[in-house]
């Protein structure tokens, strides 16, 4: 079979370019990815409620893409919502472990972020990027659900730049 | 010969029907537990000891966090304490907004309940109709008082932010929208044989049990007992409301929800009486001293959340600071009966009865 | 509290709004003021007395009832409390009540300026008796902050002990003059004299709690039996930690009390010594009441109540993580909140954190 750039005409070529797509491997998998982050279940506190909030009628994730998941196992992206203590710490860490790769985590709320209204007491981790690493953090207190969905879009944004420029956003 | 092994499972803090961050630690054998231990402290944040450094003012943000799901209660609690101790009257106005935004709180809560209770049983439509009506409560809420779940709206002597006309008007809307509802939910789930199946003869304790076990809430008048705090020592504005307190009779988990679904009817009804004598004019905050210090000495208060009987002890030595600073959780009394009704329960029934108690962690370990 | 809410609530009046009908004003300042008067704070006097005051100066003189809130409320609400005493005592002397607006006036006015010329013994009356107030409510203060004072100021309105109470300030003069000059009462309280301790409703029910637990566990168990006002005048004993396991089964057990309720325990680091307070309810009658036992700070040691009221098991073992106290007789004590090897007790005064900087 003959495939010859230049003997295409015009239309074909329209069409061509309408249906069809060009881009690298890791491009179609970052698409992939991105449109389907399953989340693992992890609401410690009161943002738990608004991620329940978020996935309900109201503010859909589900047209996301984002489907919830109660196993690491099975899931893509972690959301801390709620303040991680001392004693959940070890917890924590480990179910980010049991993730298979490639995952993401999101930091949603201040607690989770830098330890939110709880920085100075002597029982709360003061920001749960000191056990994991995170690649989304979401402020508030508890952020709107649509907060959360712009904190998930952007996660989704930044999972596409990377496959798209390979660069990683920040080093690892 | 089939030999048997007793099983040591963690239904761990990671877990979507433990409501939270909530361990338990069962023994099974085969499918039977044969002990619990529930562990906790896995969402301590040391509200009492911040509190010692914070004015009153200060802590109340705190107490939104403490029972996410009903904030506007605790938040109540601690402002009753304080005016209680200073002995600070409040205005109609305010008070009557309190009560009609407490009220709501509880439809909101029981709600939550509803829905996620059902969700560990199995079903999974109740959660988005309770999420969807919830939403409808959170949006008056945010216009009130511009956060959806932690307020901050009550202050010592009254409410931060005054109510408009319209808003009230949206709250009369919703009434007769969420008696709807409730119908709607009764066709839904009520009489379905599975769930009642489910739910019936679980959990079951009498009277005494549950007096002596400190229970609160719908979980003490599931057995009999006739205990409701607005009605037994009223405060705010309960006496001037014509509502009925459910009691139930078997002291089973079907009772505790059916005692719920009826309190969010009896919430209706104090609302639409509220709307009916809310005063046209009047201040929102009371004289308050622009400090607030309150006398030294201590006081404890307690009101009726959602969830059982929360109650606020405050030491104070007569500075701007609580010397020291006591919630009684309800969820945290209520939970110390789970051990003992596990014992001799399938590890089905472990969910029911949990998700029968209705805690919320944040309030479990404070 | 729920008394003094329920007459409120029936009155409908909660707001501090001077322009009431002065019918109105007139019935609840009886009972308010009275009430109010040596019990509670100056808020409250001011929401009430200003109802009072519009009533009695029947001009409607403008006593600053649009005043800021400030904390120098004390001499203005001292002198509405005044007024209000005035017209519950002579219905008929209406001459006093003008000679009590003057002195209103020159108290709120002047604040710091003595009151007007003329030695009018009527005049210096109301002024003595413009201390009672102040007298009643530092004494109702004192009591608080001592927290171990006799039977509690006066909280019900009863005439005789106002009026005996008004006799006696009037011998203060002197001090009420000074009072009136300096405008905070809590000079006029070293002078002057303690009003008669006039019985509180509760009194009754503390002294029977008081016998049930001699009774129960030997005449040296208790070692002070106070009402705590702040609290709706709340029954509460402080019990020797060893006879607390006697004194808690009769109070649950004894049939006048059946306190089979326990509603809080709650655990408090005095610097000096630790304290446990327990809050008990009845549930067929609806008393409450309090119970306190005090801990050693070196070695607290407290003997567990987990066998009477079984709610008490949990309560207990928050309270010995995060303060220390060893709870003898409690069938698991172990830490709840903390990770079982957490060091040290956060809620103590005296915790640092190991770890600070995680």
């Amino acid at each position: 079979m003959e495939f010859d750039l230049a003997s295409i005409s015009p239309e074909e070529r329209r069409e061509l370019e309408r249906n069809v797509f060009v881009g690298t491997l890791e491009q179609l998998k970052a698409w992939a990815r991105s449109n389907s982050l399953w989340p693992l279940t992890f609401g410690l506190a009161c943002c738990a409620i608004e991620m329940m909030g978020t996935g309900a009628s109201h503010y859909d994730l589900d047209r996301f893409g984002v489907m919830f998941r109660t196993s690491p196992r099975q899931s893509d992206v972690m959301i801390v919502a709620g303040t991680v203590t001392k004693k959940m710490g070890p917890l924590l860490r480990r179910l980010y472990d049991q993730m298979p790769e490639p995952k993401w985590v999101i930091a949603m709320g201040s607690c989770a972020t830098a330890g939110g209204p709880y920085v100075k007491s002597y029982s709360v981790m003061k920001g749960v990027d000191q056990i994991v690493p995170v690649d989304v953090y979401i402020p508030g207190c508890p952020p709107n659900p649509a907060a959360l969905i712009y904190g998930i879009n952007k996660l989704q944004e930044k999972i596409r730049y990377e496959a798209k420029t390979g660069k990683r956003v920040t080093n690892r | 010969m089939i030999r048997t092994e007793e099983l040591l499972l963690n239904v761990g803090p990671q877990h979507p029907s433990t409501h939270g961050v909530f361990r338990i630690i069962v023994k099974l054998d085969g499918e039977v537990i044969t002990e619990a231990t529930p562990v906790m402290g896995y969402l301590h944040r040391g509200t009492e000891k911040l509190a010692e450094e914070l004015t009153y003012t200060q802590i109340i943000p705190y107490t939104d966090r403490m029972d996410y799901v009903s904030a506007m209660t605790n938040n109540y609690v601690l402002c009753h304490a304080v005016e209680t101790m200073m002995g600070l009257a409040v205005p109609e106005r305010a008070e009557f907004l309190r009560l009609i935004v407490m009220e709501l709180q509880r439809v909101a809560s029981h709600l939550v309940w509803w829905g996620t209770y059902l969700l560990d049983i199995g079903a999974m439509s109740p959660f988005l109709y309770a999420f969807r009506d919830r939403e409808t409560i959170v949006n008056l809420f945010n216009e009130l008082s511009g956060a959806r779940l932690t307020y901050n709206y009550m202050r010592v002597g009254g409410v931060k932010w005054d109510a408009t006309d319209a808003w009230l008007d949206k709250v009369r809307d919703f009434l007769p929208y969420m008696e709807k509802k409730l119908v709607e939910y009764d066709h839904l789930v009520s009489g379905n044989e599975i769930f009642l199946a489910r739910i019936r003869g679980v959990g079951r304790y009498d009277a005494e049990t549950a007096i002596d076990y400190g229970l609160s809430g719908a979980n003490l008048r599931c057995t009999g007992v006739d205990w409701d705090l607005r009605r037994t020592k009223p405060y705010s504005l309960y006496e001037r409301f014509e509502f009925d307190v459910p009691v139930g009779r078997t002291g089973d988990c079907h009772d505790r929800y059916l005692i719920r679904l009826e309190e969010i009817r009896q919430s209706l009804r104090i609302l639409r009486q509220a709307l009916e004598q809310f005063p046209s004019g009047g201040e929102t905050m009371g004289k308050v001293p622009r400090v607030i210090r309150p006398p030294a000495g201590e006081v404890y208060v307690a009101i009726e959340s959602p969830r059982g009987e929360i109650g606020c002890h405050i030491v104070s030595k007569g500075k701007q600071e609580p010397y020291r600073l006591k919630f009684r959780r309800p969820s945290f009394v209520n939970l110390q009966i789970l051990p003992k009704l596990l014992v001799g329960e399938t590890m089905t029934n472990l969910i029911t009865i949990l998700g029968g108690i209705d805690i919320v962690v944040g309030e479990v370990d404070c | 509290m729920s008394d003094e809410e329920k007459k409120e609530g029936a009155k409908d009046d909660l707001e501090p709004d001077a322009t009431s009908g002065s019918q109105r004003s007139n019935d609840l300042s009886e009972e308010l003021t009275a009430a109010n008067d040596a019990e509670r704070g100056e808020s409250r006097l001011s929401a009430a007395e200003a109802g009072t005051e519009s009533a009695v100066l029947e001009t409607g003189a403008n006593t600053d009832t649009s005043d800021p809130i400030d904390l120098e409320r004390e001499s203005r609400s001292g002198s509405t409390a005044e007024s209000g005493v005035e017209h519950r005592e002579a219905d008929q002397e209406t001459a006093e009540a003008r000679a009590a607006r003057a002195a209103t006036k020159a108290a709120t006015e002047g604040g710091a300026a003595s009151p007007p010329a003329p030695a009018d013994p009527e005049r210096e009356a109301k002024l003595a008796a413009a201390a009672e107030a102040p007298a009643a409510r530092a004494a109702a203060k004192a009591a608080a902050e001592g927290e171990a004072a006799g039977p509690p100021a006066p909280a019900d309105p009863e005439r005789e002990a106002k009026l005996a109470v008004a006799a006696e300030a009037r011998a203060a003069r002197a001090a009420a003059k000074a009072a009136a000059e300096g405008g905070t009462p809590s000079a006029a309280s070293g002078s002057a004299e303690q009003p008669p301790a006039a019985t509180s409703p509760r009194q009754p029910e503390l002294d029977g709690l008081v016998a049930l637990i001699r009774d129960a566990a030997g005449p040296d168990a208790i070692e002070s039996a106070t009402l705590n006002e702040l609290n709706g005048d709340l029954p509460t004993i402080i019990v020797q930690s060893d006879h607390l396991t006697a004194a808690a089964n009769a109070l649950k057990s004894a049939p006048q009390t059946r306190f089979t309720y326990l509603r809080n325990v709650s655990g408090v680091d005095y610097e000096t010594h630790l304290e446990v307070v327990y809050h008990l309810v009845s549930l067929t009658t609806g008393r409450d009441a309090a119970i306190k036992v005090k801990a050693d700070r070196e070695q607290p040691q407290i003997p567990s109540v987990t066998p009477i009221w079984a709610t008490a098991n949990w309560n207990e073992r928050e309270i010995y993580d995060l303060l220390g106290i060893h709870f003898t007789g409690h069938p698991d004590l172990r830490r709840i909140m903390m990770p079982d090897d957490w060091e040290g007790h956060p809620l103590r005064k005296d915790y640092a954190p190991l770890d600070p900087e995680v």
